[in-house]
C-alpha cells in the first residue's frame, strides 16, 4: 500500500507515473442513517482529463467526492492512485496524496485574510517559528499572477463578494500542486466572465497533466470543458461516456430516468395591477436611485454581474438592511420597512442568496427550518404552536416540492444542498406571500428539480403572486421573466421586455 | 437496500412524531445518572459499609440542595440555547436574598432594616425579590440585544455589580429574624416543588410554544432568524429577563430556606447552573438543549456532591473531580452531536 508521505515524495520528484489512470475508485459503498448514499460505485479519472459528474441532488456525487477528499470514510470499497492502492482516512491524507477539493459550500475562515486562508498550515516561517507575512503575501501574489486573479491578499474574506471567495477557494486548491482536483459546483456563484476565467485555469491544469473531477448541473459547462461524463442516480453509477459521444437529452435521461421535454416551462399569466412600487430607493454605499414597479402575476427578473447590488436591493426591500432614502409602497401605500417582520406583514417573502449564511438553521431539523416564517403570523394559539396543523402543512410542501428526506425531523444538515434550498422555498410558500422575492432560487439545484421550481414559480405567478427573481443564469432569466431589470454597480441601467430580451442586450446593460 | 430512502416523492408519507426512530438524548444522560448512583452505592458498601441510595434523608437533602441550582439552570439553559450565557445568576441570588429578606422580617423586631415594614404578608418580599431579578434580567437583555457587548461580558459585569449591591445593601450585615410565613417557602419539599414546576413550565415553553421555537432559531442562526421575521432583539431581552426573574426566585427560596439573608449567598451558583445545563446536553455554541436534560444534569450534580460527602471525600478532591465530570460530559455530548450528523 502506498503511504501518504511516499506519495508526496514521488510527486515532488516529478516522476511520471506509468499508469494511465490517476485515480481508480472501486465498489464504494456509503450509508448514512436512513439513507444509502452510495451503492457499489466505481469510477476512473485519466491524466490530463476533465471528468464531469452529473446527477440529481442527493444522487451521491458530493458524497463520493467527500470520500475521495478524505472527509468521509467509506463503508466499503478500494482506491488506487496511479495504479497503487491507497487508503484515505483524513483530509490531510488526501492532500498529501495529491487530492485537493473545492467545496460547494465555501470553506473559508471569514475573519482571516485571503493569504492566511490560502496558506493555512503551510505558512512560511522564519527561524523563530513565526509567520513571515511579507513572504506569504508575495507567494499569494505570485499564485494570483499565475492564475490571473485580482484580489488583495490582505483583504479579509468576510469583506469579499461570494464570487471572489469562490476564486480564493479555487486558488487555494490549485496552490497545493495536487494532481487531482475536485471541483464541486465551482461556478455556482460566478458570472460568465469569471467562468471563462476558471475554464482557462482548468485548461492550463489539464495541459500540466492534472486530472480534474468536475461536478456541475450546467450542461453548457459540461460540453465546453469536460472530456468524460459520469452520471449518478440514487447512489448508483449509471453510465460513463466520452463527452463527445452523448447529447444533452441522453444525459438528462440517464439522470432522471425519464424524458424532460421542457426546461423552463413558463406558463402564461395574467398581469394585473401594480402591487409593489419602488421609488428612488438608495442604500448608502451599495445602490442608488433604484425605481421600478412590480405587478400581480408578473415575474420580474433582475440580471447583472456579481457585485452590482441586486441582493442589496432585495435585502433593503425586505427590511434586512433598511434603506437610507427612497420609498417602498405596497398597493399604493408607502411603508417604512424597518425589519423583515414589517415586510412579512405586508405580504412579502424573501429567499436569500446564501442559504448557509442567512437561510438555514443548520443545527435544527427540517420541520423547524420549514415552519419558522409561518409562525410569525399564524398557526399559533395563545403562544402554543399548532403542531399537528403545521406538521401536516409541512408534509404537503415536502411532497409538493419533492424534498428528499427520510422525514421531517431529519437534521437539515444531512440534506443535499438542493434539497435544503427546497426546504427554504417551502418555508416561504407557507406564508402565502403576495410578493415573492427570490435571490438565485435554483443555485445548486439539479436539472430535474430546477424545472420543478420554475414550474412552481410560473404557477404562483398564475395565481397572482408578484415575483421578483434575481438570477445570474441567463437562460433562467430569459426563459422565466416577463421583464428584466439590469443593474450595474449599484444603479439600474435598464429594463428590457421579454420579447426584446437577448443575452447580448442584457450583458451590455450589465457591463456599462 | 436502496429502499431505505424515501426516494419517491409520490409515496404518501404520514407525519411522524419526533423521536420514535432516534432515542431522545436525555436517555443517555439519564443512564449516566443511574450509573453514577449505582457507582456510589457500590463504593458506599466498600468504603463506608452503608447504602447510598436506601437513605431517604440523604436523598431529600441532596435534591433540596440542588433545587436552587436547578432554578438557576432553567434560566441559564435558555440563555445558552440562544448562544449566550448568564454569569450573573449567583450574584443576583445574593442580592435578591438580601432584598427579599429585608422585607420579610418579623413583626416587632427592633433591629429591622425597615422598622416600619415588618410583619408583612410574604407575598411582598417574594414580589420584591422577583422584581429585582426581573430588573436585572431586563438590563442584561437590553445590553446584550441592543449593543454589541458579548453576553459573557455583559453578565460578567452584572455579576460583579449585583454582588456589590448585595454587599452594600446592609453594609455586610446579615438580615435575620424572618417571618415564619416567609420561611415556609423554603421549608420541606417546597424548593423542589418550585424547581420542578419552573422546569416544567419552561420545558413546555421551549418545546411547544412559538417562544421556544424562536429561541432555538436565534441560537442556530441569528441572521436567518431575522430574515424569517423574528425580532431577535426583543426576544433576547425576554430570554434574559426570564433568567433574571428565575435568579430572583432562587434568591427568595435561598433566603427562605436559610431563614436569613446574607450577602455571600449564591457565590459560585452560576457555574454550577451552567454545569448542570451543559451536562444535561445544552450546547454552549447555541441552538441545542432541553429542559429535561437540564433537570437530569442538576440531579447528577446533586448526586456527585452528595456522594462525595457520603464517602467522606475531601472537599478539595470533590471540586477537582466535579470539574472532570463536567468536561467529560461535554466531550460525550460533542461526540453524540457529531454522530447525529453525517460521518
Amino acid at each position: 500500500m502506498l503511504t501518504p508521505s511516499t506519495a508526496e515524495i514521488v510527486r515532488r520528484s516529478g516522476a511520471v507515473p506509468g499508469s494511465q489512470y490517476l485515480l481508480e475508485v472501486e465498489q464504494v459503498r456509503k450509508a448514512f442513517p436512513g439513507v444509502l448514499a452510495l451503492d457499489d460505485v466505481s469510477f476512473r479519472l485519466e491524466r490530463g482529463h476533465v471528468h464531469a459528474l452529473m446527477g440529481e441532488n442527493g444522487a451521491g456525487k458530493s458524497t463520493l467526492m467527500k470520500i475521495i477528499a478524505g472527509i468521509y470514510s467509506p463503508d466499503a470499497g478500494s482506491f488506487r492512485l496511479k495504479g497503487q492502492e491507497i487508503r484515505l482516512t483524513s483530509p490531510l491524507d488526501a492532500l498529501r496524496y495529491g487530492i485537493a477539493m473545492i467545496h460547494q459550500e465555501l470553506n473559508l475562515m471569514n475573519f482571516m485574510t485571503v493569504a492566511e486562508n490560502i496558506w493555512i498550515r503551510r505558512e512560511p516561517l522564519n527561524g523563530f517559528g513565526l509567520v513571515r507575512h511579507d513572504e506569504m503575501r508575495r507567494r499569494t501574489l505570485a499564485l494570483f499572477e499565475r492564475l490571473d486573479i485580482r484580489i488583495d491578499p490582505d483583504a479579509e474574506v468576510r469583506d469579499l463578494s461570494v464570487a471572489n471567495r469562490q476564486m480564493v477557494e479555487i486558488a487555494k486548491a490549485v496552490s497545493y500542486d495536487s494532481e487531482i482536483l475536485i471541483m464541486d459546483e465551482p461556478t455556482s456563484a460566478l458570472t460568465e466572465k469569471e467562468v471563462a476565467h476558471l475554464f482557462r485555469i482548468i485548461r492550463a491544469l489539464k495541459a500540466e497533466g492534472k486530472g480534474i473531477i468536475y461536478i456541475t448541473h450546467k450542461m453548457s459547462e459540461l460540453f465546453e470543458i469536460a472530456d468524460e461524463v459520469s452520471v449518478f442516480r440514487d447512489g448508483r453509477f449509471v453510465g460513463e461516456h466520452r463527452a463527445g459521444d452523448v447529447t444533452r437529452d441522453d444525459i438528462i435521461r440517464l439522470m432522471v430516468g425519464r424524458e424532460i421535454t421542457q426546461m423552463f416551462p413558463k406558463l402564461p399569466a395574467k398581469i394585473g395591477d401594480v402591487v409593489l412600487s419602488i421609488k428612488n430607493l438608495s442604500l448608502e454605499g451599495r445602490f442608488r436611485d433604484v425605481s421600478f414597479d412590480l405587478r400581480r402575476g408578473e415575474i420580474l427578473g433582475v440580471a447583472g454581474l456579481v457585485g452590482s447590488g441586486r441582493s442589496n436591493v432585495a435585502e433593503t426591500i425586505f427590511g434586512v438592511t433598511p434603506a437610507t432614502s427612497g420609498t417602498i409602497a405596497i398597493d399604493g401605500r408607502a411603508i417604512d420597512v424597518r425589519h423583515p417582520s414589517v415586510a412579512m406583514d405586508a405580504g412579502m417573502a424573501f429567499l436569500t442568496e446564501d442559504r448557509k449564511e442567512s437561510g438555514l438553521f443548520l443545527l435544527l431539523d427540517v420541520l423547524a427550518n420549514m415552519q419558522v416564517a409561518a409562525l410569525h403570523s399564524g398557526h399559533v394559539r395563545a403562544g402554543f404552536v399548532a403542531e399537528g396543523e403545521i406538521a401536516r402543512l409541512c408534509n404537503e410542501q415536502r411532497e409538493r416540492l419533492r424534498v428528499r428526506t427520510p422525514d421531517l425531523d431529519e437534521p437539515i444538515i444531512n440534506l443535499s444542498g438542493g434539497n435544503q434550498q427546497k426546504v427554504l422555498i417551502a418555508r416561504w410558500l407557507l406564508t402565502h406571500p403576495r410578493i415573492l422575492i427570490l435571490d438565485e432560487p435554483t443555485r445548486g439545484i439539479d436539472v430535474g428539480a430546477k424545472a420543478e421550481i420554475h414550474r412552481l414559480i410560473s404557477e404562483l405567478a398564475g395565481q397572482g403572486v408578484a415575483v421578483l427573481m434575481i438570477s445570474s443564469e441567463m437562460p433562467e432569466v430569459l426563459g422565466m421573466s416577463d421583464r428584466i431589470l439590469v443593474m450595474h454597480e449599484g444603479r439600474l441601467t435598464g429594463v428590457v421586455d421579454r420579447q426584446d430580451a437577448t443575452q447580448v442586450k442584457i450583458m451590455e446593460l450589465a457591463s456599462q | 437496500m436502496a429502499n431505505l430512502r424515501a426516494s419517491d416523492a409520490t409515496a404518501t408519507a404520514e407525519p411522524r412524531s419526533a423521536g420514535r426512530r432516534r432515542l431522545p438524548p436525555e436517555v443517555s444522560i439519564f443512564g449516566v445518572m443511574i450509573g453514577m448512583m449505582l457507582l456510589f452505592e457500590a463504593l458506599g458498601w466498600i468504603f463506608v459499609g452503608q447504602s447510598f441510595i436506601a437513605n431517604p434523608l440523604r436523598l431529600k437533602i441532596m435534591i433540596l440542595q440542588e433545587s436552587v441550582i436547578g432554578i438557576l439552570a432553567v434560566g441559564v439553559t435558555q440563555a445558552i440555547i440562544t448562544a449566550g450565557i448568564d454569569l450573573s445568576s449567583g450574584s443576583v441570588v445574593g442580592m435578591t436574598a438580601m432584598v427579599a429578606a429585608s422585607f420579610a422580617q418579623s413583626a416587632g423586631f427592633t433591629h429591622a432594616i425597615y422598622p416600619s415594614l415588618t410583619g408583612l404578608n410574604p407575598v411582598i418580599p417574594v414580589a420584591v425579590g422577583l422584581l429585582c431579578g426581573l430588573a436585572v434580567g431586563l438590563i442584561n437583555g437590553g445590553l446584550i440585544a441592543y449593543t454589541r457587548i458579548p453576553p459573557f461580558i455583559a453578565t460578567l459585569g452584572m455579576m460583579v455589580s449585583a454582588r456589590g449591591v448585595a454587599d452594600w445593601y446592609t453594609d455586610g450585615q446579615p438580615v435575620s429574624n424572618l417571618e415564619e410565613s416567609f420561611a415556609a417557602i423554603g421549608s420541606g419539599w417546597w424548593p423542589v416543588i418550585i424547581f420542578l414546576a419552573v422546569a416544567g413550565v419552561f420545558h413546555v415553553a421551549l418545546r411547544y410554544t412559538r417562544y421556544g421555537k424562536f429561541t432555538y432559531a436565534i441560537g442556530a442562526n441569528p441572521l436567518a432568524a431575522r430574515v424569517s421575521g423574528i425580532n431577535v432583539e426583543r426576544h433576547l431581552v425576554v430570554v434574559y429577563t426570564f433568567a433574571g426573574l428565575l435568579s430572583g426566585l432562587a434568591g427568595v427560596v435561598t433566603s427562605a430556606r436559610a431563614i436569613t439573608g446574607q450577602a455571600g449567598m449564591g457565590v459560585g451558583f452560576e457555574l454550577d447552573a451552567i454545569a448542570a445545563a451543559v451536562i444535561g446536553g445544552t450546547s454552549l455554541a447555541g441552538g441545542v438543549g432541553r429542559m429535561t436534560g437540564t433537570v437530569i444534569g442538576t440531579v447528577i450534580l446533586g448526586v456527585l456532591t452528595s456522594g462525595f460527602t457520603f464517602l467522606n471525600v475531601d472537599a478539595h478532591y470533590q471540586e477537582i473531580i466535579k470539574g472532570g465530570v463536567i468536561v467529560a460530559a461535554v466531550i460525550v455530548d460533542q461526540y453524540r452531536l457529531r454522530k447525529r450528523r453525517k460521518a
